[in-house]
Protein backbone atom coordinates (compact mmCIF):
# COMPACT_ATOMS: atom_id res chain seq x y z
CA UNK A 1 0.00 0.00 0.00
CA UNK A 2 1.94 3.40 -1.57
CA UNK A 3 1.94 5.88 1.26
CA UNK A 4 3.30 9.78 0.75
CA UNK A 5 6.29 10.67 2.97
CA UNK A 6 6.29 12.51 6.22
CA UNK A 7 7.11 15.45 4.20
CA UNK A 8 4.35 15.19 1.54
CA UNK A 9 2.13 14.21 4.27
CA UNK A 10 2.85 17.22 6.76
CA UNK A 11 2.67 19.55 3.70
CA UNK A 12 -0.77 17.84 2.35
CA UNK A 13 -2.06 19.08 6.05
CA UNK A 14 -1.12 22.47 6.37
CA UNK A 15 -3.60 24.96 5.89
CA UNK A 16 -1.88 28.12 4.36
CA UNK A 17 -2.95 31.47 5.98
CA UNK A 18 -2.27 34.43 3.84
CA UNK A 19 -2.50 38.04 4.38
CA UNK A 20 -6.59 37.78 3.28
CA UNK A 21 -6.53 34.55 2.13
CA UNK A 22 -6.91 30.70 3.50
CA UNK A 23 -6.15 28.24 0.98
CA UNK A 24 -5.48 24.68 1.23
CA UNK A 25 -8.31 23.84 3.57
CA UNK A 26 -10.32 20.69 2.58
CA UNK A 27 -8.71 17.67 3.79
CA UNK A 28 -7.72 15.12 0.76
CA UNK A 29 -7.18 11.74 2.56
CA UNK A 30 -9.67 9.56 0.25
CA UNK A 31 -9.58 6.99 -2.27
CA UNK A 32 -9.27 8.28 -5.31
CA UNK A 33 -7.98 11.56 -4.57
CA UNK A 34 -4.60 10.97 -5.29
CA UNK A 35 -3.46 8.75 -8.28
CA UNK A 36 -2.14 5.37 -7.08
CA UNK A 37 -2.41 6.20 -3.82
CA UNK A 38 -4.68 4.16 -0.89
CA UNK A 39 -6.39 6.17 1.37
CA UNK A 40 -9.08 3.13 2.41
CA UNK A 41 -9.62 3.46 6.37
CA UNK A 42 -6.91 1.47 8.10
CA UNK A 43 -7.78 0.73 11.80
CA UNK A 44 -4.40 0.12 12.45
CA UNK A 45 -3.11 2.90 10.89
CA UNK A 46 -5.32 5.33 12.74
CA UNK A 47 -4.09 3.51 16.03
CA UNK A 48 -0.69 4.26 14.84
CA UNK A 49 -1.04 7.70 13.59
CA UNK A 50 -3.51 9.19 16.39
CA UNK A 51 -1.81 10.85 19.13
CA UNK A 52 -3.73 12.48 22.21
CA UNK A 53 -1.72 15.14 24.32
CA UNK A 54 -2.55 16.78 27.30
CA UNK A 55 -1.97 20.42 28.34
CA UNK A 56 -3.98 21.22 31.46
CA UNK A 57 -6.03 18.66 33.19
CA UNK A 58 -8.20 20.54 35.92
CA UNK A 59 -12.14 19.42 36.56
CA UNK A 60 -13.24 23.13 35.63
CA UNK A 61 -11.29 23.63 32.49
CA UNK A 62 -8.59 21.11 30.49
CA UNK A 63 -6.85 21.61 27.57
CA UNK A 64 -5.65 18.71 24.96
CA UNK A 65 -4.41 17.74 21.47
CA UNK A 66 -5.78 15.28 19.50
CA UNK A 67 -3.65 14.71 16.55
CA UNK A 68 -4.61 12.58 13.44
CA UNK A 69 -8.09 12.97 13.33
CA UNK A 70 -10.84 14.28 10.83
CA UNK A 71 -12.49 18.06 11.34
CA UNK A 72 -15.49 16.53 10.59
CA UNK A 73 -14.79 13.50 13.70
CA UNK A 74 -13.22 16.35 16.59
CA UNK A 75 -16.42 18.80 15.33
CA UNK A 76 -18.68 15.68 16.51
CA UNK A 77 -17.34 15.45 19.74
CA UNK A 78 -17.28 19.17 20.15
CA UNK A 79 -21.07 19.52 18.78
CA UNK A 80 -21.94 16.69 20.85
CA UNK A 81 -19.96 18.50 24.38
CA UNK A 82 -22.36 21.56 23.59
CA UNK A 83 -25.60 19.76 23.04
CA UNK A 84 -25.68 16.32 23.97
CA UNK A 85 -24.85 15.43 27.16
CA UNK A 86 -27.22 15.22 29.82
CA UNK A 87 -27.24 16.93 33.00
CA UNK A 88 -29.32 17.82 35.64
CA UNK A 89 -30.78 21.43 35.84
CA UNK A 90 -34.17 22.98 37.98
CA UNK A 91 -37.16 22.48 35.40
CA UNK A 92 -39.87 23.04 37.25
CA UNK A 93 -40.63 25.76 39.48
CA UNK A 94 -43.69 25.49 41.86
CA UNK A 95 -44.17 29.27 43.25
CA UNK A 96 -46.14 29.44 46.52
CA UNK A 97 -44.90 32.52 48.05
CA UNK A 98 -43.47 35.21 46.04
CA UNK A 99 -43.41 38.96 47.13
CA UNK A 100 -40.01 39.83 46.24
CA UNK A 101 -39.42 42.45 43.56
CA UNK A 102 -38.24 39.83 41.07
CA UNK A 103 -41.11 38.68 38.81
CA UNK A 104 -42.27 34.44 39.00
CA UNK A 105 -41.03 34.12 35.44
CA UNK A 106 -37.68 36.23 36.15
CA UNK A 107 -36.60 34.51 39.30
CA UNK A 108 -37.78 30.92 37.97
CA UNK A 109 -35.63 31.92 35.08
CA UNK A 110 -32.69 32.43 37.21
CA UNK A 111 -32.90 29.19 39.29
CA UNK A 112 -33.03 27.23 36.41
CA UNK A 113 -29.56 28.78 34.97
CA UNK A 114 -27.55 27.77 38.61
CA UNK A 115 -25.23 25.02 38.09
CA UNK A 116 -26.08 22.24 40.41
CA UNK A 117 -23.69 18.94 40.98
CA UNK A 118 -24.08 15.51 43.20
CA UNK A 119 -22.69 12.42 43.00
CA UNK A 120 -22.41 11.67 39.61
CA UNK A 121 -22.91 7.65 40.08
CA UNK A 122 -26.08 8.80 41.78
CA UNK A 123 -27.16 11.00 38.92
CA UNK A 124 -26.30 8.84 36.38
CA UNK A 125 -28.96 6.47 37.58
CA UNK A 126 -31.74 9.10 37.00
CA UNK A 127 -34.21 8.38 34.46
CA UNK A 128 -35.52 10.85 31.53
CA UNK A 129 -38.87 12.71 32.41
CA UNK A 130 -41.29 12.83 29.96
CA UNK A 131 -42.73 15.63 29.76
CA UNK A 132 -47.54 15.40 30.31
CA UNK A 133 -48.57 14.98 26.97
CA UNK A 134 -52.55 15.36 26.04
CA UNK A 135 -52.70 11.86 24.38
CA UNK A 136 -51.15 9.91 27.57
CA UNK A 137 -53.29 10.96 30.71
CA UNK A 138 -50.75 9.18 33.20
CA UNK A 139 -47.60 11.05 31.56
CA UNK A 140 -45.28 13.89 33.38
CA UNK A 141 -45.93 12.73 36.94
CA UNK A 142 -42.57 13.48 38.58
CA UNK A 143 -40.92 10.27 40.80
CA UNK A 144 -38.16 9.64 42.57
CA UNK A 145 -36.24 8.18 39.59
CA UNK A 146 -36.93 11.60 37.24
CA UNK A 147 -37.14 14.14 39.84
CA UNK A 148 -35.18 15.58 42.57
CA UNK A 149 -36.89 17.72 44.42
CA UNK A 150 -35.51 21.49 46.00
CA UNK A 151 -37.59 23.55 48.42
CA UNK A 152 -36.30 27.46 48.55
CA UNK A 153 -38.35 28.94 51.72
CA UNK A 154 -37.26 32.41 52.91
CA UNK A 155 -38.65 35.20 54.82
CA UNK A 156 -36.37 38.75 54.98
CA UNK A 157 -36.99 40.37 58.71
CA UNK A 158 -35.13 42.96 61.03
CA UNK A 159 -32.75 42.03 63.02
CA UNK A 160 -33.04 43.00 66.69
CA UNK A 161 -32.46 46.49 67.22
CA UNK A 162 -32.28 46.90 63.56
CA UNK A 163 -35.83 49.25 63.44
CA UNK A 164 -33.49 51.64 65.84
CA UNK A 165 -30.27 51.19 63.96
CA UNK A 166 -32.26 52.34 60.77
CA UNK A 167 -34.07 55.45 62.44
CA UNK A 168 -30.67 56.22 63.66
CA UNK A 169 -29.84 56.79 59.86
CA UNK A 170 -28.02 53.16 59.53
CA UNK A 171 -28.00 51.28 55.85
CA UNK A 172 -25.87 48.71 55.45
CA UNK A 173 -28.30 45.94 55.25
CA UNK A 174 -25.96 43.27 57.47
CA UNK A 175 -26.90 45.21 60.18
CA UNK A 176 -30.28 45.59 59.61
CA UNK A 177 -31.94 42.81 58.39
CA UNK A 178 -32.23 39.51 58.20
CA UNK A 179 -32.23 36.87 54.66
CA UNK A 180 -32.16 40.02 52.86
CA UNK A 181 -29.71 38.02 50.19
CA UNK A 182 -30.90 34.63 49.07
CA UNK A 183 -28.21 32.79 47.82
CA UNK A 184 -27.82 29.09 45.55
CA UNK A 185 -26.36 27.79 48.95
CA UNK A 186 -30.01 28.47 50.23
CA UNK A 187 -31.69 25.51 47.86
CA UNK A 188 -32.62 22.89 49.89
CA UNK A 189 -32.32 19.78 48.49
CA UNK A 190 -35.16 16.61 49.84
CA UNK A 191 -34.06 12.98 48.59
CA UNK A 192 -37.51 10.72 48.80
CA UNK A 193 -38.26 7.36 47.79
CA UNK A 194 -35.18 5.34 46.10
CA UNK A 195 -32.76 8.38 45.94
CA UNK A 196 -32.55 7.71 50.28
CA UNK A 197 -30.62 4.30 49.46
CA UNK A 198 -29.00 5.35 45.59
CA UNK A 199 -27.68 8.52 47.31
CA UNK A 200 -26.60 7.30 50.91
CA UNK A 201 -24.70 9.43 52.75
CA UNK A 202 -22.54 10.74 49.91
CA UNK A 203 -22.90 14.84 48.79
CA UNK A 204 -26.15 15.79 47.85
CA UNK A 205 -27.57 17.66 45.36
CA UNK A 206 -26.16 21.22 45.43
CA UNK A 207 -25.13 24.31 43.61
CA UNK A 208 -21.83 24.23 42.26
CA UNK A 209 -20.61 27.97 43.21
CA UNK A 210 -22.86 28.72 46.80
CA UNK A 211 -22.74 32.19 46.41
CA UNK A 212 -24.82 33.16 43.46
CA UNK A 213 -26.71 35.35 44.81
CA UNK A 214 -30.24 34.85 43.51
CA UNK A 215 -32.37 37.64 44.74
CA UNK A 216 -32.23 40.39 47.23
CA UNK A 217 -35.18 41.02 49.69
CA UNK A 218 -36.46 43.62 52.42
CA UNK A 219 -38.37 43.18 55.80
CA UNK A 220 -42.04 41.57 55.05
CA UNK A 221 -40.95 39.99 51.78
CA UNK A 222 -40.75 36.24 51.77
CA UNK A 223 -40.38 33.46 49.16
CA UNK A 224 -41.29 30.02 49.05
CA UNK A 225 -41.22 27.38 46.48
CA UNK A 226 -40.86 24.03 45.24
CA UNK A 227 -38.16 23.13 43.00
CA UNK A 228 -38.15 20.23 40.12
CA UNK A 229 -34.64 19.55 38.73
CA UNK A 230 -34.64 16.71 36.11
CA UNK A 231 -31.78 15.68 33.70
CA UNK A 232 -31.60 17.47 30.28
CA UNK A 233 -29.64 17.86 26.96
CA UNK A 234 -28.45 21.34 25.85
CA UNK A 235 -30.01 20.98 22.50
CA UNK A 236 -33.13 21.52 24.57
CA UNK A 237 -32.09 24.30 26.96
CA UNK A 238 -28.42 25.83 27.25
CA UNK A 239 -28.82 25.37 30.80
CA UNK A 240 -28.46 21.70 30.32
CA UNK A 241 -25.03 22.18 28.61
CA UNK A 242 -22.44 20.65 30.61
CA UNK A 243 -19.97 23.14 29.42
CA UNK A 244 -19.72 26.76 29.81
CA UNK A 245 -17.69 26.36 26.45
CA UNK A 246 -16.04 23.93 24.75
CA UNK A 247 -14.14 24.64 21.60
CA UNK A 248 -10.89 23.93 19.39
CA UNK A 249 -8.52 25.31 17.33
CA UNK A 250 -6.03 24.19 14.95
CA UNK A 251 -2.32 24.25 16.25
CA UNK A 252 -0.42 27.16 14.22
CA UNK A 253 2.33 27.20 12.49
CA UNK A 254 5.32 29.82 11.96
CA UNK A 255 7.83 29.20 9.38
CA UNK A 256 10.53 31.77 9.05
CA UNK A 257 11.91 31.48 5.01
CA UNK A 258 14.55 33.87 5.67
CA UNK A 259 16.29 35.00 8.61
CA UNK A 260 15.20 38.05 10.32
CA UNK A 261 18.02 40.24 12.55
CA UNK A 262 18.43 42.40 14.75
CA UNK A 263 16.13 45.78 14.79
CA UNK A 264 13.97 43.74 12.48
CA UNK A 265 13.93 40.53 14.65
CA UNK A 266 12.38 42.36 17.57
CA UNK A 267 9.47 44.25 15.50
CA UNK A 268 9.08 40.55 14.54
CA UNK A 269 8.47 39.32 17.78
CA UNK A 270 5.99 42.01 18.64
CA UNK A 271 4.11 41.29 16.16
CA UNK A 272 2.97 38.27 18.16
CA UNK A 273 2.02 37.69 21.45
CA UNK A 274 5.00 36.58 24.51
CA UNK A 275 7.03 33.84 24.40
CA UNK A 276 6.10 32.81 20.56
CA UNK A 277 9.25 34.72 19.49
CA UNK A 278 12.15 34.18 20.67
CA UNK A 279 15.41 35.93 20.03
CA UNK A 280 18.83 34.12 19.94
CA UNK A 281 22.55 35.35 19.02
CA UNK A 282 23.60 34.17 15.34
CA UNK A 283 26.44 32.14 15.81
CA UNK A 284 29.23 31.66 13.59
CA UNK A 285 27.96 28.45 12.46
CA UNK A 286 24.52 30.09 11.17
CA UNK A 287 27.01 32.88 9.22
CA UNK A 288 28.65 30.28 7.53
CA UNK A 289 25.76 28.56 6.19
CA UNK A 290 24.02 31.68 5.25
CA UNK A 291 25.28 34.26 3.19
CA UNK A 292 22.61 36.63 4.65
CA UNK A 293 24.12 36.28 7.95
CA UNK A 294 27.50 36.97 6.99
CA UNK A 295 29.17 39.53 9.10
CA UNK A 296 26.07 39.56 11.59
CA UNK A 297 27.59 36.97 14.20
CA UNK A 298 26.34 38.19 17.55
CA UNK A 299 23.20 39.62 16.61
CA UNK A 300 19.61 38.82 17.69
CA UNK A 301 17.86 36.43 15.41
CA UNK A 302 14.24 35.80 15.29
CA UNK A 303 13.04 32.08 16.17
CA UNK A 304 10.05 30.32 16.72
CA UNK A 305 9.92 29.48 20.56
CA UNK A 306 6.41 28.52 20.91
CA UNK A 307 3.67 28.28 17.55
CA UNK A 308 1.26 26.96 19.99
CA UNK A 309 0.71 30.30 21.87
CA UNK A 310 0.51 32.21 18.79
CA UNK A 311 -3.21 33.62 17.78
CA UNK A 312 -2.50 33.78 13.78
CA UNK A 313 -3.23 37.53 14.14
CA UNK A 314 -1.51 37.95 10.51
CA UNK A 315 0.19 41.22 11.87
CA UNK A 316 3.36 40.17 10.65
CA UNK A 317 2.24 39.91 7.23
CA UNK A 318 1.29 43.69 7.17
CA UNK A 319 4.97 44.36 7.02
CA UNK A 320 6.37 44.50 3.67
CA UNK A 321 9.70 43.65 5.48
CA UNK A 322 8.06 40.79 6.62
CA UNK A 323 6.06 39.34 3.86
CA UNK A 324 8.24 37.21 2.10
CA UNK A 325 10.06 36.24 4.78
CA UNK A 326 7.42 34.27 7.01
CA UNK A 327 4.60 31.39 5.94
CA UNK A 328 1.96 30.94 8.11
CA UNK A 329 -0.17 28.05 8.74
CA UNK A 330 -2.16 25.85 10.67
CA UNK A 331 -2.08 22.31 10.82
CA UNK A 332 -5.28 20.35 9.45
CA UNK A 333 -5.55 17.53 11.63
CA UNK A 334 -4.16 19.17 14.81
CA UNK A 335 -6.87 20.17 17.13
CA UNK A 336 -6.33 21.75 20.35
CA UNK A 337 -9.52 21.52 22.51
CA UNK A 338 -10.44 23.43 25.58
CA UNK A 339 -12.92 22.07 27.87
CA UNK A 340 -14.82 24.38 30.77
CA UNK A 341 -16.96 22.38 32.30
CA UNK A 342 -19.98 23.99 34.74
CA UNK A 343 -19.07 21.28 37.49
CA UNK A 344 -21.70 18.61 37.23
CA UNK A 345 -18.65 16.65 35.24
CA UNK A 346 -15.10 16.87 35.43
CA UNK A 347 -13.88 18.28 32.45
CA UNK A 348 -11.70 15.02 30.84
CA UNK A 349 -14.70 13.05 31.91
CA UNK A 350 -16.50 15.35 29.61
CA UNK A 351 -14.67 14.07 26.37
CA UNK A 352 -14.75 10.82 27.16
CA UNK A 353 -18.90 10.76 27.45
CA UNK A 354 -18.72 12.40 23.84
CA UNK A 355 -16.83 9.94 22.80
CA UNK A 356 -19.31 7.22 24.46
CA UNK A 357 -22.11 9.43 22.75
CA UNK A 358 -21.13 9.56 19.21
CA UNK A 359 -20.27 5.98 19.68
CA UNK A 360 -23.80 5.02 20.73
CA UNK A 361 -25.79 6.78 17.97
CA UNK A 362 -24.04 4.34 15.69
CA UNK A 363 -25.00 1.47 17.53
CA UNK A 364 -28.65 3.22 17.76
CA UNK A 365 -28.82 3.89 13.89
CA UNK A 366 -27.27 0.24 13.55
CA UNK A 367 -30.17 -1.11 15.26
CA UNK A 368 -32.01 0.97 13.27
CA UNK A 369 -30.85 -0.57 10.09
CA UNK A 370 -30.73 -3.98 11.50
CA UNK A 371 -35.25 -3.27 12.13
CA UNK A 372 -35.23 -1.95 8.29
CA UNK A 373 -33.49 -4.73 6.39
CA UNK A 374 -35.66 -7.16 8.42
CA UNK B 1 -68.94 20.07 32.88
CA UNK B 2 -67.72 16.27 33.78
CA UNK B 3 -64.46 17.64 32.35
CA UNK B 4 -63.82 20.40 34.77
CA UNK B 5 -64.65 17.54 37.39
CA UNK B 6 -61.98 15.67 35.96
CA UNK B 7 -60.00 18.44 35.69
CA UNK B 8 -59.92 19.22 39.49
CA UNK B 9 -59.27 15.43 40.39
CA UNK B 10 -55.71 15.78 38.01
CA UNK B 11 -52.53 15.22 39.02
CA UNK B 12 -50.67 18.10 41.59
CA UNK B 13 -47.52 18.34 40.65
CA UNK B 14 -45.81 19.05 43.19
CA UNK B 15 -46.43 15.63 45.03
CA UNK B 16 -43.79 13.29 44.46
CA UNK B 17 -44.43 9.89 43.50
CA UNK B 18 -41.96 7.52 45.27
CA UNK B 19 -41.21 3.76 43.62
CA UNK B 20 -39.76 0.85 44.02
CA UNK B 21 -36.65 0.13 42.81
CA UNK B 22 -38.54 -1.07 39.10
CA UNK B 23 -36.54 -1.53 35.81
CA UNK B 24 -38.06 -0.01 32.73
CA UNK B 25 -36.38 1.31 29.33
CA UNK B 26 -35.35 4.54 28.99
CA UNK B 27 -34.34 5.42 25.27
CA UNK B 28 -33.81 8.92 25.77
CA UNK B 29 -34.95 10.70 22.37
CA UNK B 30 -37.96 8.62 22.31
CA UNK B 31 -37.55 7.06 18.95
CA UNK B 32 -38.35 3.65 18.13
CA UNK B 33 -35.76 1.46 16.47
CA UNK B 34 -37.98 0.76 13.71
CA UNK B 35 -37.99 4.67 12.77
CA UNK B 36 -34.65 5.70 12.94
CA UNK B 37 -33.90 5.31 9.59
CA UNK B 38 -35.51 4.72 6.60
CA UNK B 39 -34.69 4.71 2.37
CA UNK B 40 -36.00 7.90 0.09
CA UNK B 41 -37.80 6.64 -2.70
CA UNK B 42 -35.86 5.73 -6.02
CA UNK B 43 -33.33 3.61 -4.14
CA UNK B 44 -31.66 0.97 -6.00
CA UNK B 45 -28.52 -1.74 -4.86
CA UNK B 46 -25.70 0.14 -5.68
CA UNK B 47 -27.30 3.67 -5.47
CA UNK B 48 -29.47 5.13 -2.54
CA UNK B 49 -31.14 7.88 0.18
CA UNK B 50 -31.34 7.34 3.76
CA UNK B 51 -33.01 9.52 5.91
CA UNK B 52 -32.11 9.84 9.48
CA UNK B 53 -34.47 10.81 12.36
CA UNK B 54 -33.33 13.29 15.00
CA UNK B 55 -30.39 13.18 13.69
CA UNK B 56 -27.80 16.20 12.43
CA UNK B 57 -24.59 17.36 11.36
CA UNK B 58 -22.98 15.99 14.53
CA UNK B 59 -23.28 12.05 12.80
CA UNK B 60 -24.14 12.82 9.67
CA UNK B 61 -20.52 15.02 8.83
CA UNK B 62 -19.06 12.01 10.95
CA UNK B 63 -20.65 9.17 8.92
CA UNK B 64 -20.16 10.84 5.74
CA UNK B 65 -16.31 11.31 5.95
CA UNK B 66 -15.85 7.90 7.02
CA UNK B 67 -17.75 6.00 4.18
CA UNK B 68 -16.03 8.39 1.64
CA UNK B 69 -13.09 6.39 3.62
CA UNK B 70 -14.37 3.31 1.58
CA UNK B 71 -12.78 2.78 -1.83
CA UNK B 72 -15.66 1.03 -3.03
CA UNK B 73 -17.63 3.94 -2.21
CA UNK B 74 -18.36 6.26 -5.34
CA UNK B 75 -19.88 8.95 -3.57
CA UNK B 76 -21.26 9.75 -0.22
CA UNK B 77 -22.97 13.29 0.81
CA UNK B 78 -25.23 14.80 3.84
CA UNK B 79 -28.12 17.12 3.87
CA UNK B 80 -30.34 18.37 6.59
CA UNK B 81 -33.42 19.22 3.75
CA UNK B 82 -35.14 21.77 6.32
CA UNK B 83 -33.99 23.21 9.33
CA UNK B 84 -37.31 23.42 11.56
CA UNK B 85 -37.19 19.07 11.13
CA UNK B 86 -34.95 17.24 13.09
CA UNK B 87 -34.19 15.16 9.49
CA UNK B 88 -30.97 14.43 8.18
CA UNK B 89 -30.62 12.58 4.56
CA UNK B 90 -27.23 10.25 3.62
CA UNK B 91 -26.75 9.97 -0.08
CA UNK B 92 -24.44 7.05 -1.06
CA UNK B 93 -23.17 5.44 -4.36
CA UNK B 94 -21.72 2.70 -5.02
CA UNK B 95 -19.09 1.44 -7.51
CA UNK B 96 -20.56 -1.70 -9.61
CA UNK B 97 -21.56 -4.63 -7.87
CA UNK B 98 -21.57 -3.13 -4.24
CA UNK B 99 -24.43 -3.19 -1.71
CA UNK B 100 -25.13 0.31 -0.42
CA UNK B 101 -26.49 -1.40 3.09
CA UNK B 102 -23.21 -2.94 3.53
CA UNK B 103 -21.54 0.16 2.63
CA UNK B 104 -23.52 1.96 5.20
CA UNK B 105 -22.99 -1.18 7.58
CA UNK B 106 -19.13 -0.51 7.63
CA UNK B 107 -19.27 2.94 7.98
CA UNK B 108 -20.71 2.93 11.27
CA UNK B 109 -18.64 -0.32 12.60
CA UNK B 110 -15.45 1.89 11.27
CA UNK B 111 -17.09 4.94 13.39
CA UNK B 112 -17.56 2.60 16.31
CA UNK B 113 -13.89 1.15 16.25
CA UNK B 114 -12.58 4.78 15.90
CA UNK B 115 -14.48 5.71 18.75
CA UNK B 116 -13.17 2.88 20.98
CA UNK B 117 -9.23 3.64 19.91
CA UNK B 118 -10.22 7.35 20.98
CA UNK B 119 -11.43 6.09 24.39
CA UNK B 120 -8.16 4.09 24.94
CA UNK B 121 -5.79 6.41 23.81
CA UNK B 122 -7.15 9.79 25.88
CA UNK B 123 -7.19 7.59 28.76
CA UNK B 124 -3.49 6.66 28.97
CA UNK B 125 -2.89 10.11 27.90
CA UNK B 126 -4.47 11.85 30.40
CA UNK B 127 -3.80 9.40 33.06
CA UNK B 128 0.07 9.49 32.20
CA UNK B 129 0.00 13.23 32.11
CA UNK B 130 -2.33 13.76 35.98
CA UNK B 131 0.98 10.77 37.36
CA UNK B 132 3.39 13.01 35.91
CA UNK B 133 1.50 16.09 37.56
CA UNK B 134 1.72 14.10 40.45
CA UNK B 135 5.38 13.66 40.61
CA UNK B 136 6.04 17.04 40.11
CA UNK B 137 4.13 18.31 43.03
Amino acid sequence: MPRPGQEELAQRNRVNVGLETVTNQASTDFPGHWPGENHEWDLGYFRENFKVQFHTNAPLDSSFSLIGIDTSIANAFRRILLAEIPTVAIEYVYMKQNTSIIQDEVLAHRLGLIPLTADRKALSWMKWYKKPTDEDPGSGSPSDYNTLMLTLDKKCEWQEGGLDRAARGETDPERLYKNHNIYARDLEWHKFGQQVEIWGDGEGLRAVHPDILIVKMRPGQEISMQLHAIKGIGQDHAKFSPVATASYRLLPTIDILKPIVSADAKKFARCFPKGVIGLEPVTAEDAKKDPELRGKEGEAKAVVKNAMRDTVSRECLRHPEFADKVKLGRVRNHFIFRVESTGQWNSDELFLESVKLLKIKCQKVRRGLDEMMK
Amino acid sequence: MPTQTQDTEMHDPTVLQATDGMDFEDDGDGVLDRDRIRVLPGATDTAASFQFEKEDHTLGNALRYIIMKNPDVEFCGYSIPHPSEEKMNLRIQTYDGVNVYTVLEKGLDDLMDMCDIIIDKFTVARDEFDEKLKQAS
